[in-house]
């Protein structure tokens, strides 16, 4: 209400400011509307969810019938099943050989692509569509290129006088471990580089050049410069990376459903098979419970670990 | 203190990068002769960029090649073929429910994406700006809600839904997957919020604008690139979601592209394989086509998401 709007209007009647009036600019009132809908959806699908699992945890509960507590009868049955721990076993080998080696592939190919380069910014385009391509459809197309009959890979190799007959890759304990972290690596390196490369653009090439005018190698740029720049989007790509890898699902129920002999059972499939497929909520629950340990523990490390760097060099975020 | 970190991180940092680009190449680069980036540049990034492109590759051509030269490798050459044919397309297209299939998850992905993108701006403006009472551990709380992962919540969510009455319809879908949306676009949006200047919001406020209107005429146009970036991260989230769509969904006819492929395209049939990569060559086409157009937003969620 300016002063010119009300002088050439009649003026009006100065009305006495009611609680309501203070109300609707109070920051907590308004802020507590404009949170609703986010909080409703996290509050009633997430947070609710996620305390009934644990609580599922400890029920006897089927597909379609509510438990009764049961108290820690699902996690002792569990630790006496050997499928159990191998599928941890599993889950244990393929997050850390995957995230290990995506990381190394993932920066190296930062590294390259951080150099000056002809259609820089289609290459880029192109590197990050494994990442856009859904999960599944490219696990279809890995399960195909995987074929024990008709792969193409076990032909070319054929071809080249290498092996002498076709590969088993997804029907032998082994070669199907490492098909399907091959996969996870092929679908991870995309987002760990891209997200690299805008980090390593940040850092500026004096420092390069700096240190080539004092003798250093290739190495020891990227070991004294590139390295602790890079520290803090390190620790956030790789926690993620870690995460996303380690409840992994899409992947492994695609191409091997957690076969040959649950040689593949990752936590989240092996779960998946026992509450859904066969019925035992409680202990599926009881399973998925027990990865958010492991869970933490992996962020921890992975957040921590290349995070105290950052407080060594009391250098700011970026 | 934070305020100059966000505004560090959130301002472009594409005008540092082509100053580095740009010094690069006069500085130090003629140290590298034409050989020496040959190896240890375009070779390995030439294997790494086939290994990642085969398998499109062999999708695509998978898909229009005759049955009989998919499984006879030996007379004719499995790489190429000159008889292409568009009888697994047709065959997808017309036998199957892949259209159906294909409807749903735009229409699963459309409503979940609008939903949280109208909740996340909300929320975020709401954190960013309003500063109510406890503001920053709402915001530390649904950073916190972006690391719960699916796969630990599908089992009592499949109750939830159960108990919701949502059990086999499209909602089960429309409502779950903004828990997974909201976090990470309320993230990010919150980003390009802080750089928002706040003076003309106060502005705004002297003249009597109410918060609501603030947000609707000052701050949303302000936002577009922000708004983009998250509409299509999450619009791609959505198309790529699995564990849910297959725990609360059995009706085939309501089923996503990723889960009707799985369950229903995949039969005993040996010559199954050319249907199959064409309904994964079709079901990602609609993604690739919108992440062509925006790349630069594509890569600033990403990178967005992942530096705040």
């Amino acid at each position: 209400m300016t002063i010119a709007v009300q002088s050439a209007k009649p003026p009006r009647e100065i009305r006495e400011i009611t609680a309501w009036d203070r109300l609707k600019v109070n920051k907590n009132w308004l802020g507590a509307w404009f949170m609703l809908p986010a909080a409703a959806f996290l509050i009633l699908f997430l947070a609710y969810p996620l305390g009934l699992g644990v609580w599922l945890s400890f029920t006897d509960a089927r597909l379609g019938r509510d438990g009764v507590f049961v108290g820690f009868e699902n996690y002792v049955f569990l630790s006496d099943d050997p499928i159990f721990w191998l599928s941890v076993f599993n889950t244990i080998l393929y997050t850390s050989v995957a995230s290990i080696i995506k990381f190394a592939i993932g920066l190296y190919l930062a590294l390259l692509l951080n150099e000056n380069l002809p259609f820089k910014a289609l290459i880029r385009a192109i590197v990050l569509i494994p990442f856009i391509v859904p999960t599944v459809l490219s696990a279809i197309a890995f399960w195909w290129l995987f074929d024990p009959q008709f792969s193409i890979i076990s032909w070319t190799l054929k071809h080249w006088g290498l092996i002498d007959q076709n590969i088993n890759f997804l029907g032998d304990v082994w070669n199907a471990r490492w098909s399907v972290i091959f996969a996870n690596i092929w679908r991870g390196v995309p987002f760990v580089a891209i997200t690299l490369l805008a980090g390593l653009q940040t850092v500026s090439p004096s420092l390069y050049e700096a240190a080539t005018i004092d003798g250093a190698s290739t190495w020891q740029r990227f070991r004294f410069i590139t390295y602790p720049l890079l520290t803090p989007i390190i620790a956030v790509v790789m926690t993620f990376s870690v995460l996303f890898t380690f409840t992994d699902f899409q992947l492994i129920w695609v191409m091997t459903r957690g076969g040959p002999v649950n040689a593949t059972h990752l936590m989240a499939t092996f779960s998946y098979q026992r509450a859904i497929m066969s019925g035992y909520l409680g202990e599926g629950a009881a399973i998925s419970t027990a990865m958010i340990p492991f869970l933490l523990g992996a962020i921890m490390v992975s957040w921590f670990g290349l995070q105290r760097r950052k407080w060594q060099q009391g250098g700011d975020n970026d | 203190m934070t305020d100059v970190l966000a505004e560090k991180a959130a301002r472009p940092q594409r005008v540092i990068a082509q100053d580095a680009v740009a010094d690069h190449s006069e500085g130090m680069s003629y140290l590298h002769s034409l050989p020496r980036r040959l190896v240890t540049l375009y070779l390995p990034l030439g294997i790494i960029l086939f290994v990642l492109l085969f398998p499109f590759y062999w999708m695509a051509l998978t898909s229009v090649k005759p049955d009989e030269q998919l499984l006879d490798m030996d007379t004719y050459s499995p790489f190429w073929t000159w008889s292409p044919t568009l009888k697994h397309i047709t065959k997808l297209l017309f036998d199957t429910q892949y259209p159906t299939w294909l409807w749903n998850t735009m229409l699963v992905a459309t409503c979940a994406t609008a939903l949280s993108i109208f909740a996340s701006v909300l929320a975020a403006y709401a954190i960013v700006r309003l500063r109510f009472r406890g503001a920053t551990v709402t915001g530390g709380l649904i950073f916190l809600a972006y690391l719960v992962p699916p796969s630990i919540l599908f089992i009592p969510l499949s109750t939830v839904v159960f108990q919701y009455g949502l059990f086999d319809t499209p909602f089960a879908l429309i409502l779950t997957y903004p828990t997974i949306l909201i976090p990470f676009s309320t993230w990010l949006l919150m980003g390009y919020f802080k750089t928002i200047p706040f003076e003309l919001e106060e502005c705004a406020l002297m003249d009597g604008a109410s918060r609501w209107q603030i947000l609707i005429k000052i701050v949303l146009p302000l936002a577009v690139p922000g708004l983009i970036s998250a509409f299509i991260f999450c619009f791609t989230l959505c198309w790529n979601e699995f564990i849910y769509a297959l725990t609360f969904i059995s009706t085939s006819s309501y089923k996503t592209v990723p889960v009707a492929i799985v369950t229903a395209l995949v039969d005993g049939d040996v010559y199954r394989w050319g249907s199959l990569m064409a309904g994964a060559l079709i079901g990602s086409l609609p993604l690739v086509i919108l992440y062509a157009f925006f790349v630069e937003h594509y890569v600033s969620a990403m990178t967005g998401a992942v530096k705040e």
